[in-house]
């Protein structure tokens, strides 16, 4: 894991004064290199270990999960081989292999200080990378208040961990939830559950802690961007699911209709509603594909939450399965953006006009990944979606009672449908305007296009193959 | 070999997507190729299939971790439709041959529509239909913004989004249906047996009902069919009201009567005066039938007349939906049939035959380009159409009219006489459009100053391929119209089968 | 019961014939025209073997076919004859060649023009044998179509307007008529006309419609009196009774005059069969409660279709209300029959009389009107457009064969002894008298006024000072005599011997009469 890390940097301070391109190639090779090794690693050698008592544990659920990071990573990696925002390339490289890392540590803690430690790396990593673009304001920018929003979202973590701490007398997650187990909410505890929703709703930019994602992902450089949007999610869902179902496990409450029970579970409801809401609504303004990218990766945020607040059997497993799956699209969303700022030097709606005579191939990748956001079968999103509201109301409790929940996120689904239709109207209808000879899309850049728009098609059509993994590693690991 | 409709379709797309493209002769080719292909499938499934049973053509667990299964089977409903979607294909292809821009992509959507409209009418789990159904929303919309006409892009979206909606509706209640029932399968037959709880079944029907009825053009949630059928090109009019809105009713007939047949049993208590959601949706189906007329026979634009017909028409599909007698729903099941012909034939002559020459819809400059001289077949054509349409006997509408009134007298008598009046308003509009654009009153015009104002016409004269398609629509209508037989030996063993057991009994 | 498919084949004659003819070219007149007279000319020869075989002694059904169709509907394919259908058949053998006579010099568009004649034919032909609702109703509506279009794009100025009337008045009739037989389907379980004559002979349709409809507390009564009005309004309108007569004027005066004589003589009859076949045998019980009312009605359209026809200044116009008062005499026999008066000593014998005497009324009318409206026919082509009544004068010293001719017309219409016209009128009367009195007094006035302007007709058009602009008239040509000979002929041999047709329906009526017990 953190091998590749340390090979890589110290390969390319010696490789400075080659080309742009040659060294990111070499780059991007050497730490996919280290990816592959360390999943095939993963693969090969199943563990089940519990360091420290839960600190860090090995199994089969988490290999999965690190595996998803890995091949996230990956994609990312490819990408950034043809941009060209930055001469750091050691450095750049070094730092994303870093937040995987960190993103790694976070899905195998049980321990909530070994867990904000890893959170902290990840997102340190993640601060310097959305600022790694020395030539763009924005990029300062956006890094800058993904920092500061950062450090008060820490803040609130961190007292609402140590709350816990002080209530249970003990930083594992399992302990934790044995010793808060006990009739009516206890008012430290009521805090500490909404300082903790606070600092993790900030990592996976739920609404009302998104604020700094419209700027993030509009500023940052792609990769970064694209990196956030997908590991940073898949990891920090996890996590989040994790410390929610298992530490506050006793304190759920209930959210259904008509059953309202003060715990965690109505709170996320709100968290859920507001993000469904507010990414959908505001990313109908919007003319700039980053930031509609944004808004939309907050209301799927909103979807993914539903996937928390259940306790159906297969919620986890759904829930994985839409991360992984929207990670993948988005990276693929971002790939395409970046392919056209190239081309047409900007990502407003109007740059994709025409897309579609000029770039057949990337238009249809982003067919592919547009839709599957918007939720239209055969392709992942739509079976993600599925998953996961068939798993929202099929709850031990009182399932039928998240109906108003379900219901309203498939009604924001359906106010979703317009602005990616708007998307993919400027790609294929609307005509080019004539004097914008563009440069034919580079290869390299299509090729990771293809294959993810593939994987969406693929796993939307067969989603038994991530599907059975999941569930099965759920039931190993005795969730 | 009913199954390769569909794949037959999406091997069509995918042959064109790597066709050159600049030869649209070539698109067009393919094209019509794999739509004869697809309906000699059709063909050759029902002569494959016996009467009256269900006949599974592929069962396989797909998501066994939910229990889904990618399970195709047919009755006689289904294979009415498949029917009619092959028939319908071939004739908008053959209706599309003058399409140049952009030619493959056009025929691309189109087929990918065809292919996803197959997949609903042949799936028997719930979860494939309702992809098979989404699937055909998406080419609707690039169909229409790029090829259409009138405010094409604003009629293209308020069709994505209606349909959109009104598959989240549905989708809602499937996935309620599913969970409820255990969360083990969406076996069509499986859940028609279980027993859903009756508070259960009266909010999940009529949402289900109302989500698949806006496709199907409900009034009032049928606004999205005028704007969207004048904005369509022809050939996607012609499936939209020829086939799309079926995808709406089979939907309501499939789907939600068939799983939630309680929904339809009396309230109780009477509400507004309605007793149960079935009186709601007929008198809203009756409604749509009148509307539907009347605002037709105010147009000034051509087309909207014909669009607003077919709003009209599905009016009837409805309602014998909501008759629940073995007659009025094989009535509808025929209505569908016969209007999928009829309104393509329509949309055939307005769009391809009358517009793509006059370049207007305007019933007032129509008026005065007598196209009755000029063009024979096509006034021909449109008459048959227009009576046709009008349910003149002879013809398939008229009997599929005839059962779903005979259904609707014992349960609705005084909403049959209004769809009476309806009908009558009917012969009015298709009347006034008869005149006013074949055959409208000309003084006598000395043969010389009528010459000289046509310049400004292409007298492109009929071709071929429209003439086939014409033919092809005008004579299976006749061939329904004159022997019925044909689908009812089909259609009405279907209702037998257990599929429909739970149904609260209407009359036979 | 399926023996050699006569009917059906001579329904079919036309039908092909019209195919063929509207295949032709625009130019092909010449081609179009023979081909037409000669396929109504085949359909005539096949009437008339068709007469040759049929039984005249027998009142049952002939040459009936039988098919199954639509089961599940209760549609057959049945088809047979009657005396009254086969005196309808005949009828429209006959005056459809003369129709296609009196085109010979219509412009535009001529292969359609005859084309739609010979559908009309085939329409005809199989309203007047078909004996299940379903394909009865497709004959009837299917020849509203010719109908429309022969008027709409060969007739005179205000041609549109009365062709839309003419279609949508006769498609609401129709359309309430099949909302009504659906009813009576729905509560039989029976389409054809022989099944429901049963039904409503014996009472049960009454009783099955309340049994099987019942719906919103409606008594037995009112609700089939509701469905019975349902088929009236259907039929009555192409009689057409008062007061659902307005299409007529319109329709019959701006249409071309070859298709007015289609109306007035054959599509007319279309409603009085429809009440011969239908009302009569499925609806006694229902017609006999509204009897009064019925009686009414028939004595208004005769005197205000006189009065009107009096009234008006277009000898076309003036013919068409004529007609209407022609029919209104059919109507009284019908409705006499079934009244249950006592003032008579022998009912049957009574109504025997009255129903032949609608046959008659019926052949007889047809042939007559037909030819007066040919005749103004020609008075129309060769007076430049003209037909007023004032427009002509003293023609009898220009053109004395026409006056002639059409004077044996006028006067076969007036109802003089001797020719045809005479017949069936008596026989009517004398039929309605004991049945129903008051009606049939008051209907003598409609005599008397159908005499004032028939002979005004004869003053004004014929005798007084010629009009020095009709000086050049030319008369009638030989071949224009040839082809008003025959019509003319038979008036004057049907007026003496009667007995031709009567021999063909006697054994009908009398069938009828005991049958369908009144």
């Amino acid at each position: 894991m953190v091998t590749a890390l340390v090979v890589l940097a110290a390969d390319l301070l010696a490789l400075r004064d080659l080309e742009l391109r040659f060294r990111l190639s070499i780059g991007a090779l050497i730490s996919i290199a280290g990816c592959l090794v360390s999943a095939g690693w993963m693969l090969a050698l199943p563990q089940h270990a519990d360091f420290f008592q839960g600190t860090l544990v090995a199994d089969s659920l988490r290999e999965l999960v690190k595996i998803a990071l890995l091949v996230l990573t990956i994609f990312t990696l490819l990408l950034s081989i043809e941009t060209n925002f930055t001469s750091h390339v050691g450095e750049y490289f070094a730092l994303i292999l870093l937040a995987a890392s960190g993103m790694m540590f976070l899905v195998s803690s049980e321990d909530i200080l070994m867990i904000f430690l890893s959170l902290e790396l990840t997102s340190l990593s993640l601060y310097i990378l959305t600022a790694f673009n020395k030539r763009s304001v924005q990029s300062a920018e956006a890094a800058l208040k993904y920092f500061l929003f950062g450090g008060v979202s820490a803040a609130f973590t961190l007292f609402g961990l140590s709350l816990l701490y002080g209530l249970s007398g003990s930083t594992n997650l399992a302990q934790i939830a044995a010793a808060i187990r006990g009739p009516g909410l206890d008012p430290l505890l009521a805090a500490a559950i909404v300082m903790t929703v606070i600092g993790f709703g900030f990592k996976v930019a739920a609404a009302p802690f998104h604020l700094w994602a419209p700027d993030v992902y509009q500023g940052a450089p792609i990769p970064s961007a694209a990196f956030i949007a997908s590991g940073s999610k898949v990891a920090s869902f996890f996590v989040f699911a994790r410390v929610m179902m298992l530490g506050f496990k006793g304190a759920e409450g209930g959210g259904g209709w008509h059953a309202y029970r003060p715990g965690w579970i109505p709170v996320l409801a709100i968290v859920s509603l507001a993000s469904m809401v507010l990414g959908n609504v505001a990313a109908l303004a919007q003319s700039s594909v980053r930031r509609l990218l944004a808004y939309s990766a907050i209301a799927h945020g909103g979807y993914m939450l539903l996937g928390v607040m259940t306790q159906a059997p297969q919620s986890l497993a759904a829930l994985m399965y839409y991360a992984v799956t929207y990670g993948l699209t988005a990276l693929g969303a971002f790939g395409v953006v970046s392919v056209v700022q190239e081309m047409s030097g900007g990502d407003r709606l109007v740059d994709f006009a025409g897309l579609s005579r000029r770039a057949p191939a990337v238009s249809l990748c982003m067919l592919v990944f547009m839709l599957s956001l918007a939720g239209i079968p055969p392709l992942a999103g739509f079976f993600g979606k599925f998953y996961i509201f068939a798993q929202a109301l099929s709850g031990p409790a009182d399932g039928m009672g998240m109906l108003w929940l379900v219901i309203l996120a498939i009604a924001m689904s359906a106010v979703s449908l317009y602005y990616y239709l708007q998307v993919l109207k400027q790609i294929y209808i609307v005509e080019a305007p004539a004097p914008i000879r563009s440069l034919p899309a580079p290869v390299l850049s299509q090729v990771p296009l293809v294959l993810l728009a593939l994987a969406v098609v693929a796993l939307g059509c067969a989603p038994e193959w991530l599907v059975g993994k999941f569930t099965a590693a759920v039931k190993l690991a005795g969730l | 070999m009913l199954a390769w409709t569909i794949y037959s379709s999406f091997l069509g797309v995918a042959v064109l997507m790597l066709l050159p493209r600049t030869n649209a002769r070539l698109a067009r080719t393919v094209a019509l190729l794999t739509a004869l292909l697809g309906l000699g499938f059709a063909l050759g499934g029902m002569l494959d299939a016996k009467i009256g049973e269900v006949h599974t053509i592929t069962r396989v667990p797909w998501i066994p971790s939910l229990g889904l299964e990618y399970h195709l089977a047919a009755d006689g409903i289904s294979l009415t439709l498949v029917l009619l979607t092959g028939l319908a294909a071939v004739a908008g292809i053959l209706f599309s041959w003058n399409i140049e821009h952009r030619a493959k992509e056009f025929f691309a959507f189109y087929l990918a529509l065809i292919g996803g409209v197959y997949g609903v009418f042949l799936s028997f789990d719930l979860f494939l239909l309702f992809v098979f159904y989404e699937i055909a929303i998406i080419p609707k919309y690039f169909i229409i913004a790029i090829w259409g006409s009138t405010r094409r892009e604003y009629g293209a979206m308020k069709l994505a989004l209606y349909s959109f909606v009104g598959s989240a509706m549905v989708l809602i209640g499937l996935v309620a249906a599913y969970v409820v029932s255990g969360g083990h399968t969406m076996s069509i037959f499986e859940l028609a047996k279980f027993p859903f709880p009756h508070g259960f079944q009266m909010w999940a029907f009529p949402l289900v009902f109302v989500g698949f009825a806006i496709l199907a053009g409900l009034w009032p949630f049928h606004t999205w069919a005028p704007t969207g059928h004048v904005a369509a090109p022809t050939a996607a009019s012609m499936l939209l009201a020829g086939v799309v809105m079926k995808l709406g009713a089979y939907g309501c007939l499939r789907v939600a009567m068939t799983l939630f047949p309680e929904g339809m049993a009396p309230w109780g208590t009477h509400i507004l005066g309605f007793g149960s959601w079935r009186d709601v949706f007929s008198l809203l189906a009756v409604i749509g039938i009148l509307y539907g007329a009347l605002v037709a026979l105010v147009q000034k634009d051509f087309k909207f007349i014909i669009g607003y017909s077919s709003v009209s028409h599905m009016g009837f599909v409805l309602l014998g939906l909501m008759t629940l007698s073995q007659v009025g729903m094989s009535g509808a099941v025929l209505q569908m049939f016969s209007h999928g012909l009829l309104a393509g034939l329509l949309f055939a002559v307005v769009g391809r035959m009358v517009y793509d020459r006059t370049h207007t819809r305007d019933l007032a400059d129509l008026q005065q380009m007598d196209l009755g001289t000029l063009f024979p077949f096509t006034a021909v054509i449109f008459t048959i159409a227009s009576v046709a349409s009008m349910g003149l006997p002879g013809f398939s509408g008229f009997v599929a009219e005839l059962q779903v009134l005979l259904g609707a007298w014992q349960a609705f008598p005084t909403l049959t006489v209004v769809s009476g009046l309806g009908l009558l308003v009917g012969v009015a509009y298709m009347l006034r459009a008869l005149q006013r654009v074949f055959f409208a009153d000309r003084e006598p015009a000395p043969v010389a100053a009528r010459s000289s104002g046509n310049g400004h016409l292409s007298l492109e004269p009929i071709s071929i391929p429209e003439r086939l398609g014409a033919v092809l629509l005008v004579g299976v209508s006749l061939a329904i119209g004159l022997y019925p037989r044909l689908l009812l030996d089909w259609i009405i063993p279907s209702f037998n089968s257990g599929l429909f057991g739970g149904l609260p009994k209407g009359p036979p | 019961m399926n023996q050699f498919p006569y009917i059906t084949i001579l329904t079919l004659i036309p039908l092909v014939g019209g195919i063929i003819v509207i295949g032709l070219g625009k130019t092909q007149e010449r081609l179009a025209r023979g081909l037409a007279l000669s396929f109504s000319l085949l359909a005539l020869a096949g009437a008339l073997a068709l007469w040759r075989l049929f039984d005249t002694g027998s009142g049952a059904l002939q040459f009936e076919e039988t098919h199954a169709w639509i089961p599940a509907l209760a549609v057959r394919y049945h088809v047979a004859i009657d005396g009254l259908s086969l005196l309808m058949v005949l009828l429209s053998a006959l005056v459809v060649p003369m129709a296609m006579l009196a085109s010979w010099g219509i412009q535009g568009r001529v292969p359609i023009y005859f084309a739609l004649v010979l559908f009309l034919q085939a329409g005809l032909f199989g309203t007047f044998t078909a004996l299940n609702f379903f394909h009865w109703f497709i004959f009837w509506e299917l020849s509203l179509i010719p109908a429309f279009f022969l008027i709409k794009l060969w007739g005179g100025p205000l041609r549109s307007a009365a062709a839309t009337q003419f279609f949508i008045y006769t498609m609401a009739g129709s359309i309430a008529m099949l909302l009504a037989f659906l009813a009576i389907l729905f509560a039989t379980g029976r389409f054809d006309f022989t099944d429901l004559a049963d039904w409503g002979r014996n009472g049960l349709l009454t009783s099955a419609l309340s049994d099987k409809l019942g719906w919103r507390d409606l008594t037995t009564k009112r609700l089939a009196l509701l469905i019975f009005s349902g088929v009236f309004l259907g039929i009555a309108v192409k009689v057409p009774l008062v007061p659902f007569h307005t299409w007529l004027p319109n329709a019959y005066t701006e249409a071309p005059t070859g298709t007015t004589m289609l109306l007035t003589g054959l599509m007319s009859k279309m409603g009085i069969y429809g009440f011969l076949r239908i009302l009569l045998p499925i609806f006694p019980q229902e017609m006999r409660w509204v009897l009064t009312p019925l009686l009414w009605l028939a004595v208004l359209t005769i005197i205000v279709s006189a009065g009107a026809a009096f009234a008006q200044r277009d000898l076309k116009r003036m013919l068409a209300y004529s007609s209407i008062n022609h029919l209104g005499y059919c109507l009284l026999g019908i409705f006499a029959v079934m009244s249950s008066s006592t003032l008579t000593t022998a009912p049957s014998i009574d109504k025997t009389a009255a129903l032949n005497g609608v046959m008659l009324q019926m052949f007889n009318h047809g042939l007559t009107a037909a030819t007066l409206f040919w005749f103004i026919g020609f008075l129309e082509s060769r007076g430049q457009g003209m037909r007023g009544l004032e427009d002509f004068g003293g023609l009898r010293k220009v053109a004395p064969v026409f006056c002639g001719l059409m004077g044996i017309a006028l006067f076969s219409s007036l109802g003089l002894p001797g020719l045809n016209g005479f017949v069936g009128e008596f026989l009517i009367f004398k039929g309605a008298f004991s049945l129903a009195t008051w009606a049939t007094a008051l209907s003598v006035l409609g005599l008397l006024i159908t005499a004032v302007f028939l002979l005004t007709i004869l003053q004004r058009v014929f005798n007084g000072p010629l009009n020095p602009k009709w000086s050049q008239l030319p008369d009638l040509t030989l071949r224009e005599r040839m082809a008003v000979l025959p019509p003319l002929g038979l008036m004057l041999v049907l007026g003496v011997y009667p007995q031709a047709l009567l021999g063909l329906v006697n054994s009908t009526v009398v069938q009828m009469v005991q049958y369908l017990r009144f």
